[in-house]
């Protein structure tokens, strides 16, 4: 028998950089977010200027704390397609406490916490329970809250939606966390980008560095085979389920802190926006496989192409062309190395 | 010396169905219990509620001296009794080394801060599988790049690892070759030389009859009789498997057809 108790065995040929990289879910995001990148710093001129960069990422950075949450959840194996709506039903609680029942921000903000908590532990409950697709049930809950939104804001306020926020009690407070500003040089640039990045970190050490990590990839790889071997599988999906609902509370009070202003039908649509970007970060749709750095990378591309056809002056139109084909081409690649690491030798 | 597994009269029906219906075996140490049955003979049944995904409705099930009923998998697994599935033995997509630890994860750190112990759970997982004989050349590529009866053997490592005392196999080899068959069944007469108590359920008497010391046989829910080897040939455990008369039967009816 050979000897193994060295740290690399002999047949093994020492890995090239290249391939090492190649098997990381995140690399073709990562070419990605550099070609569209040098495209628009080449092609327009604001693209590449300070304000330019805080531009688009700002645009990337609510969708990038959604991206991020919505790939855990991916890996685990399951969707939710209430997590656009639920950034809507988190600012609207938030407001509607605030201005209308007259609480402190911080209060509200707490109120609508445990509300979102709720409503993901339901998604997920519901999912583990009857073990029906979680694209269904999520789906349910989407009509739901969608209704809600629009049926409670127009019983609070006679209106479609809640404004005021900035005369209430903990706004400034609330707002230096949720909505200020920091400068680098004279460009200011907006909080929700720490947040991106902060939580796309924890997300990534979550992930890999720790026992949940390894339970959210087992059960989206093989929920039965995780539970045979002890994993609580139905706990580990109820709690991406919430976590997804946290993000989607954060974002909420982001934009609410913001604009001031809770539309009641807005988020609708946006789900699609975060299982785009999970996925051209390398998330496979079925389960069990992805990453967290790299869907933070697939918002970014959204952003930066999104901004950078704007500072082209370009029709808005061709971002879903775009959108379309990026698509397109990141599914192509994550099934091919699905393929690779599934392939069984006999 | 008491058995590890004795099931006595056991009886299981989902709904009408009568799945099982008083089966007796023992499992001792050292020792492999093969259960053999056509598809649908109450195999899986059987396993299940050794393995505490189902429980049984009549009958005895003591292990260790104490009668049992297992609610869930994780309290077989704390009794010692480990079972490995034919397909679904491991998660494809995750590397050898954290499947190997899946649900037992070395830690270090405490509390919020715990973070899995990564240079160790790989070193511990390429000795132990090492001990086991099977030598792989990195832990860090996923499983699904393995062939099928390394997979097995991961699984069987990974099961005598964590202080398995009992081991259930569900068909290990029946989507295999003759050569990784013969390789997995290696594995399991090495986990009896090393004390444990093995459950192999095959429908294959060849496979069964080198490894095993004790052959209990379904059929259509019920044991056709719980054999020791020494009162049992090859030929007759083949014969009673394949249906015994019915065979004989079959032949006949063949041979009628032919001279026609």
């Amino acid at each position: 028998m050979t000897t193994v108790d060295k740290a690399v065995d002999e047949r093994v040929a020492p890995k090239s950089l290249g391939t090492r990289l190649v098997v990381r879910p995140e690399i073709g995001a990562l070419l990605g977010a550099l070609v569209v990148f040098l495209f628009f710093s080449i092609v327009t001129d604001k693209f590449l200027t300070m304000g330019g960069v805080a531009t688009w990422l700002d645009d990337s950075a609510t969708l990038g704390i959604m991206a991020v949450a919505v790939a855990m959840l991916m890996i685990g194996g399951e969707f939710d397609l209430s997590a656009g709506v639920m950034t809507a039903s988190t600012a609207l609680v938030t407001a509607i406490f605030a201005t209308q029942v007259g609480l402190n921000v911080w209060l509200a903000l707490l109120l609508s916490l445990i509300f979102a908590l709720g409503v993901g532990a339901l998604n997920g409950w519901l999912v583990v329970r009857t073990g029906l697709p979680s694209f269904i049930v999520t789906l349910g809950t989407f009509l739901a809250l969608q209704g809600l939104n629009l049926g409670v804001t127009r019983l609070v306020t006679d209106a479609v939606q809640v404004s005021g926020m900035r005369r209430t009690d903990g706004y400034e407070s609330t707002g230096f966390l949720f909505a200020s500003t920091f400068q680098i040089g004279d460009t200011s640039f907006r909080i929700s980008i720490i947040w991106w990045i902060g939580f796309a970190a924890l997300a990534a050490y979550v992930l890999v560095r720790t026992k949940f990590g390894n339970w959210i990839f087992a059960v989206g790889g093989s929920a039965p085979s995780a539970r045979a071997v002890g994993v609580p599988v139905a706990r580990t999906k109820i709690l991406l389920f919430m976590t997804t609902a946290f993000a989607a509370w954060l974002v909420g009070s982001i934009n609410i802190l913001r604009y001031t202003t809770a539309q009641a039908n807005e988020g609708i649509g946006l789900e699609f926006q975060y299982i785009i970007a999970a996925v051209i970060g390398g998330c496979l749709l079925t389960g069990g496989f992805g990453s967290a750095i790299g869907a933070a990378i697939g918002a970014l591309i959204f952003g930066m192409a999104r901004q950078g056809i704007v500072f082209a002056n370009w029709d808005s139109d061709w971002f879903q062309l775009f959108l379309g084909v990026m698509l397109l081409a990141a599914v192509l690649v994550n099934n091919t190395f699905r393929r690779r690491a599934e392939r069984v030798r006999r | 010396m008491t058995a590890l597994i004795e099931v006595d009269g056991i009886s299981k029906s989902y709904g009408s169905v009568l799945a099982l219906r008083d089966v007796s075996t023992v499992v001792n140490e050292g020792e492999v219990t093969c259960v053999l049955g056509d598809n649908g003979a109450g195999k899986s049944t059987l396993i299940k509620i050794l393995a505490g995904v189902h429980q049984h409705d009549t009958g005895r099930f003591v292990v260790n001296g104490d009668e049992v009923r297992f609610t869930s998998p994780r309290e077989a697994l704390d009794a010692g009794i480990a079972t490995v599935y034919q397909d679904l033995a491991v998660v494809p997509l995750m590397s050898v080394w954290r499947n190997f630890f899946l649900g037992s994860e070395p830690t270090v750190g405490v509390g919020p801060f715990q973070r899995l112990d990564r240079k160790q759970g790989k070193e511990i997982a390429r000795t132990a599988l090492a001990d086991l004989g099977i030598d792989l050349r990195d832990v860090e590529q996923p499983v699904g790049t393995l062939s099928g009866g390394e997979r097995q053997c991961v699984a069987i490592a990974r099961a005598i690892h964590f202080g398995a005392k009992v081991l259930i196999l569900d068909e290990p080899t029946a989507a295999l070759g003759v050569k990784q068959s013969g390789v997995v069944l290696r594995y399991v007469a090495q986990a009896r030389d090393r004390g444990l108590g093995v459950v192999l359920i095959t429908h294959n008497p060849h496979h069964a009859y080198p490894v095993g010391n004790r052959f209990l046989i379904l059929k259509r829910g019920v044991s056709l009789g719980s054999s020791e080897k020494s009162e049992i040939t090859l030929e007759e455990l083949t014969r009673q498997m394949a249906g015994g008369a019915e065979l004989e039967a079959l032949e006949h009816e063949l041979r009628e057809v032919a001279s026609e």
